[in-house]
């Protein structure tokens, strides 16, 4: 399982260098995930160790999020100077933003069978 | 008496009290989400940061020393990233399958997201800083962050509205798209994930395989075809 996690941390840090040294307009860790993903393709299937190590981080994951929520409160301010504004435009844009996305994979996936 | 505030001092100066204090709360709020049969709106992520701040602010401590602890769990969002490709790896036949209708969908939801988000703010009178500052904010942090700083907005505050934008999708999300019937698992969770980014993404996991590995591809590109894009558009507006 170990092997895994390095694996995991590998990736992440050639994702960083490489987006660091080219100066790729994406996040370390989205190109480690490309890169885990080819060492899959490669590879032909998922190592069960691999899996197991993936899938506790991922039950984890809404947990990893509430330290940067709580960065929430250094702008208490600012956030409730421009609260109307920046809450409507949250609000009607994230309703829009599911609306559209997931019609239009509904629309163009249409007739063909999903699998 | 005495005791009880020289431990406090010493706790409150170690990681070990933030960090506990993070799990504790998610706990909590993992409880009740279970207890409310896992309604959207009882969002874990958003219990357990209204637990921390209110801690916060009734210890009188700053986020600064909260995040010397918090930092462990934190620093574990990357890692948690690039394992997403595991799900992806084990659905892309269903990918591969709808590539065109994915790519589409991605863009659409990503131009509604940012459009809207600064078509809202503009009209409600919001200052050119706040439209820079709201416009990359269905991004994963990072990206949204570099974003604001390159339109001249305030990647600090766009943290907290991706944030925010994230918790909102989770919770709106899954009620709006049971309200219209979108109850395919690929459109549910490319809307999520565009919407929402990892946050989105950790929810979407929760629920099914397919949503979540399609959630995670939408994030990725979701990401970069906002920091392409975004400042391009940016140009020929503002």
């Amino acid at each position: 399982m170990l092997n895994y996690l390095t694996l995991i941390f590998v990736c992440q840090l050639l994702g960083e260098m490489i987006t660091g040294a080219l100066g790729l307009p994406i996040p370390g860790p989205v190109l480690g995930m490309v890169l885990l993903f080819g060492f899959l393709m490669w590879r032909g299937d998922v190592p069960s160790p691999l899996g197991e190590v993936a899938g506790s981080l991922q039950r984890a994951m809404s947990l990893l999020f509430v330290p940067a929520g709580a960065g929430v409160i250094l702008h208490a301010h600012l956030l409730a100077d421009a609260l109307l504004p920046l809450g409507l435009a949250l609000l009607v844009s994230t309703v829009l933003a599911v609306l559209v996305t997931g019609f239009i994979m509904i629309w163009l996936s249409k007739g063909q069978a999903d699998g | 008496m005495d005791n009880l505030s020289d431990t406090w001092v010493y706790l409150s100066a170690s990681p070990l009290f933030h960090l506990t204090l993070t799990l504790v709360a998610f706990q909590g709020a993992s409880w009740l989400f279970e207890k409310g049969k896992r309604h959207p709106l009882l969002n874990p992520v958003l219990g357990a940061v209204l637990v921390v701040v209110a801690v916060l602010l009734g210890t009188g401590t700053d986020y600064a020393s909260y995040f010397e602890g918090a930092q462990f769990v934190h620093f574990l969002l990357g890692p948690a990233t690039v394992s997403l490709a595991i799900p992806l790896y084990r659905q892309w036949h269903r990918v591969k399958a709808s590539a065109l209708a994915i790519l589409s969908a991605i863009l659409a939801g990503s131009l509604a997201a940012s459009g809207t988000a600064v078509a809202v703010a503009w009209a409600m009178g919001a200052s050119p800083e706040l439209l820079a500052t709201v416009a990359p904010k269905s991004v994963t942090a990072p990206v949204a962050m570099a974003i604001a700083e390159e339109l001249g907005g305030l990647p600090s505050l766009t943290a907290v509205l991706v944030i925010v934008t994230g918790v909102m999708g989770a919770m709106l999300g899954p009620l709006v798209l049971d309200l219209v019937g979108i109850k395919d698992w690929r459109a549910r969770g490319l809307a999520i994930g565009t919407t929402s980014h990892g946050i989105g993404t950790a929810r979407a996991l929760t629920v099914n395989d397919t949503a979540g590995a399609f959630a995670g591809l939408a994030m990725g590109l979701n990401a970069l075809a906002t920091a392409l894009l975004l400042p391009i558009l940016w140009g020929l507006f503002f």
